[in-house]
């Protein structure tokens, strides 16, 4: 019993780094149908920009994630205007061929500026461990799981509460008529991609801080995981991308803790292939009839 | 004799041009060991293009597992060869490895590829994913992350080629099969198809096999050639490559696959010295072509005999302009 409770402690600290990266995708999949194959290696940037300024300009946690997740969100609002904009009207599987595209275009660019190796990321908090009779929680998981619920907070009053959460979920529902409400569906977009990437970019600080490795091909796993999760929450649902996301999480560490950690990504695909036989718009998600 | 006639028969000779063509420059010594390499990547990604774009072009179903199947037939045909190094093991290894992805490749398409467009891309990739991960934990069998060495060096480029020309024969003539205008149908549009009375799910399934086979037989080629795999190279990069190509050449163009292999194999070898800039330039172009080119090289257009043979006798109107 005792081993169950941390395995689920050690999965909602992973599954929350899972939710936020998954967010990203709900929210862009959610505006303009796009899987963002890129969104994985936009959190792999976020995660050298925390290394660069923890490990070279010497700042602490909070200044290194509003950093990374600034230039992440400059980073997505950039490959949205360069690369995805121009396909608005382009078929589905043209978008996600330039999406994998970007993907792999960040993933190389990065090998080219800091090379392929692994790198040691640099612990920025004490870490210390609290036990509760012998279950263990560290320093590191309190600070990822907080972080998280701080901002999944904002993100929900950004979404509800705003005037451009307004008009994104204007957006999510009907494109044509929020435009001709006078929505600028364009700057939506955009602002989505931003509030998507930041997430990632703090996500990727956080990771490095869980793994305490980075290297530039780390966004490939997770960012599929994360798909899966949203995909598991139902995709294009804010709160399905946390649900589906913790659920990855600690199905996750409870199979490497109980089975083999050998067969957990074989797992968590078969997931993803029962969820899109079974329930293809997911836990959280309406059934809708397709239109002719 | 109904299969001989002008343009199968011109078919005939350009093949034989090009097979004594590259025979001459391999005996002239042009193609050296080291080019011998570049040939055997670009038959092998041939064949390997040529069936995802059967998957993707034809049926217009976006898989993302080709390197999974790969790896199947890559794995067969090394442990065939390892335990009967002649060329009956080599071929035995090959014909398992295509049979056994198929059926795989069944097993998985009935349930998935009722799944429409990103979606099915997604459950491919787990698919492929799942065969490597599986390939990884069979124990001695297939010697998990280190792979298998020593694989017999059994395939020549002759051999090779001699395979792609089989590939590409079963593909063009499904194509051209009324399955195949099926399959071309269901690109078109799945709904208007599914309501002329084709069995979607049927012909999608057809072509996902037949890709998902011929991926296996490239697979069994690369083992059999390069003599060492490990699970790491096939993985979700290795069907991206394949899918450069496929994009390169025009989704729907089987002879767009066949020269985009050929020009991006070639391209490679210059850009080799250039490292990692050449996969920065190859992600760049690939962004570019699905925004400036999306139908890539040749779009649905086919390099035919039969129009080159055509435009030197022009002086006979086409159908259009006798209606005008």
């Amino acid at each position: 019993m005792e081993n169950f409770i941390q395995q689920l402690i050690n999965g909602l600290s992973l599954g929350s780094i899972y939710a936020l990266i998954a967010l990203g995708y709900t929210m862009v999949y959610g505006i303009i149908k796009l899987i963002n194959f890129a969104h994985g290696e936009i959190y792999m940037v976020g995660a050298f920009i925390g290394y660069a300024t923890i490990h070279t300009f010497q700042l602490g946690l909070i200044p290194s994630l509003i950093i990374s997740m600034g230039f992440c969100a400059l980073l997505g609002a950039l490959i949205e205007r360069v690369a995805y904009k121009p396909l608005r009207k382009a078929t589905r599987v043209a978008a996600l061929i330039t999406a994998i595209g970007v993907s792999f275009l960040l993933q190389n660019v990065m090998i080219y500026i800091v090379g392929p190796q692994v790198r040691a990321f640099p612990q920025v908090i004490e870490n210390k461990v609290y036990s509760v009779g012998n279950i263990q929680i560290n320093q590191t998981q309190i600070t990822i799981f907080l972080t998280t619920i701080i901002l999944m907070v904002a993100l929900q009053f950004i979404v509800k509460q705003t005037k451009m959460g307004k008009a994104m979920r204007a957006v999510s529902t009907d494109a044509d008529a929020a435009r001709l409400m006078g929505i600028n569906v364009d700057n939506v977009i955009s602002f989505t991609f931003i509030l998507g990437s930041s997430l990632a970019g703090a996500a990727g600080v956080l990771v490095g801080m869980y793994y305490n490795s980075i290297d530039p091909l780390m966004g490939v796993a997770p960012g599929l995981k994360a798909f899966i999760a949203a995909v598991l929450g139902g995709i294009g649902i804010i709160p399905g991308a946390l649900v589906g996301g913790f659920a990855i999480g600690i199905i996750e560490t409870l199979i490497s803790g109980y089975g083999s950690s050998l067969i957990k990504d074989a797992v968590v695909y078969l997931i993803l292939i029962i969820i899109l036989i079974v329930k293809p718009t997911g836990l959280l998600g309406k059934n809708k009839k397709e239109k002719v | 004799m109904k299969q001989l006639n002008k343009t199968n028969l011109g078919w005939l000779i350009f093949i034989l041009v090009a097979f004594l063509a590259t025979q001459l420059l391999v005996s002239f010594g042009i193609i050296d060991a080291f080019y011998e390499i570049t040939l055997m990547t670009i038959l092998i990604n041939i064949i390997l293009a040529v069936g995802l774009n059967l998957i993707i072009g034809f049926s217009g179903q976006f898989s993302l597992g080709h390197a999974g199947f790969m790896a199947i037939g890559a794995y067969c045909t090394a442990i065939m060869t390892i335990k009967t190094p002649t060329l009956v093991g080599l071929f035995a290894g090959i014909l398992l490895g295509a049979l056994i992805a198929g059926v795989v490749a069944l097993l998985v398409g009935i349930p998935t590829l009722r799944l429409k467009g990103d979606y099915l891309a997604i459950a491919t990739l787990g698919v492929a994913e799942i065969i490597r991960i599986a390939i990884l934990n069979m124990g001695s069998l297939t010697n998990g992350a280190a792979g298998l060495s020593d694989i017999p060096y059994l395939t020549t480029w002759q051999l090779a080629f001699i395979f792609v020309m089989i590939t590409l024969i079963i593909v063009v003539n499904y194509i051209k099969s009324s399955a195949g205008r099926a399959t071309i149908a269901i690109r078109e549009d799945e709904i208007a198809a599914e309501s002329m009375g084709i069995n979607t799910t049927k012909y999608k399934t057809i072509a996902f096999v037949i890709g998902a086979a011929t991926a296996a037989v490239a697979g069994g080629l690369h083992a059999s050639y390069f003599s060492v795999i490990r699970p790491a190279d096939f993985t979700f990069m290795k069907s991206i490559d394949i899918l450069i190509i496929v994009v390169f050449g025009g989704l729907g163009s089987v002879t767009g696959s066949v020269i985009a292999a050929i020009v991006l194999g070639i391209i490679n070898v210059f850009l080799q010295p250039f490292g990692q800039l050449r996969m920065i330039l190859y992600s760049l172009a690939l962004i570019a072509i699905m925004i400036f080119k999306p139908s890539g090289l040749f779009g649905t257009k086919e390099f035919m005999i039969s129009t080159v043979m055509k435009k030197q006798k022009t002086k006979t109107p086409t159908k259009k302009e006798e209606t005008k």
